[in-house]
């Protein structure tokens, strides 16, 4: 997936690769594992994983990112302020957010990459030393 | 943290347009808030994932049309474990109702939320009229 590059289809293909991964069982059962705010997609990226949240609107100093062992903890607010003007249309939601997702192995919190641009949080996340596979010799 | 309102997840709006495109991918729909002031019209539009040399913005016939891109090239070697939301371009337009001065649309993009400032030309301004 995503090698070909052919700029008619790629994109559609990419979609439809999102689609079948909705609501894969592979976030498991958690607290608050899907749903909740903000949408979050994962993606394999060699032996790491990036959480991609969409947090439009969100300014980096209003967002809090936590990481304990599996869980990760996506908290924060967003505003929005118009002062006196007359509305025309309101879609945009704003409000709290607190979301914890567990991944299905141990974070290594200390070299956790987190980079917010143009309302995209990606969260590098590889896993703990002590929580990869050891090769085991043969005696 | 006081309570208030909790953020909910809105899902995203495939668009639905009257002129199809050639290519098969699928369009959003961005969520906007409009908003009037006495001389200018703002559109707020939320494109999360638009770089800002990938937004177009014209105003044709009353028509302001915004259409904006993601490279989607970023996610090259990513691949996908669980999903929660789609990917696509952006697309949306609106009938302007005020007479908009095509030279004075100022645009802005902060965190992915595009301000589109419209200034109204002097005509469609407010008058007012004394009275002797």
């Amino acid at each position: 997936m995503a090698t070909a590059f052919d700029p008619f289809d790629a994109l559609f293909q990419f979609q439809q690769a999102l689609d079948s991964f909705r609501t894969s069982g592979w976030l498991g059962a958690g607290p608050s594992a899907s749903g909740g705010y903000p949408p979050i997609n994962i993606f394999r990226k060699g032996d790491d994983v990036v959480a991609i949240a969409e947090v439009p609107g969100i300014s980096k100093s209003d967002l809090e990112i936590q990481v304990i062992g599996k869980t990760v903890r996506i908290a924060g607010r967003k505003a929005v302020e118009y002062g006196q003007a007359s509305l025309h249309r309101r879609e945009r939601l704003t409000g709290n957010f607190d979301r914890a997702f567990t991944l299905p192995f141990e974070v290594d919190a200390d070299h956790v990459k987190a980079e917010c641009r143009d309302g995209m949080l990606a969260l590098y996340l590889s896993r703990a030393e002590r929580d990869k596979p050891k090769s085991i010799a043969i005696s | 943290m006081a309570k208030s309102q909790d953020l909910e997840v809105q899902e995203k709006k495939e668009l639905v347009s009257k002129d199809e495109k050639t290519a098969p991918a699928r369009y959003y729909m961005p969520p906007t808030d409009i908003f009037e002031t006495e001389n200018a019209l703002t559109v707020v539009m939320e494109l999360p994932g638009v770089e800002k040399q990938a937004i177009n913005v014209n105003v044709e016939n009353d028509v302001l049309r915004v259409d904006a891109r993601i490279d989607f090239g970023k996610y090259e070697g990513l691949d996908p474990l669980y999903t929660e939301y789609s990917v696509g371009h952006f697309a949306r337009s609106f009938t302007l109702s005020n007479k908009i001065d095509q030279e004075q649309i100022s645009a802005q993009l902060n965190d992915g939320v595009l301000t589109l400032s419209l200034k109204k030309v002097k005509e469609a301004l407010p008058r007012q009229i004394a009275v002797h």
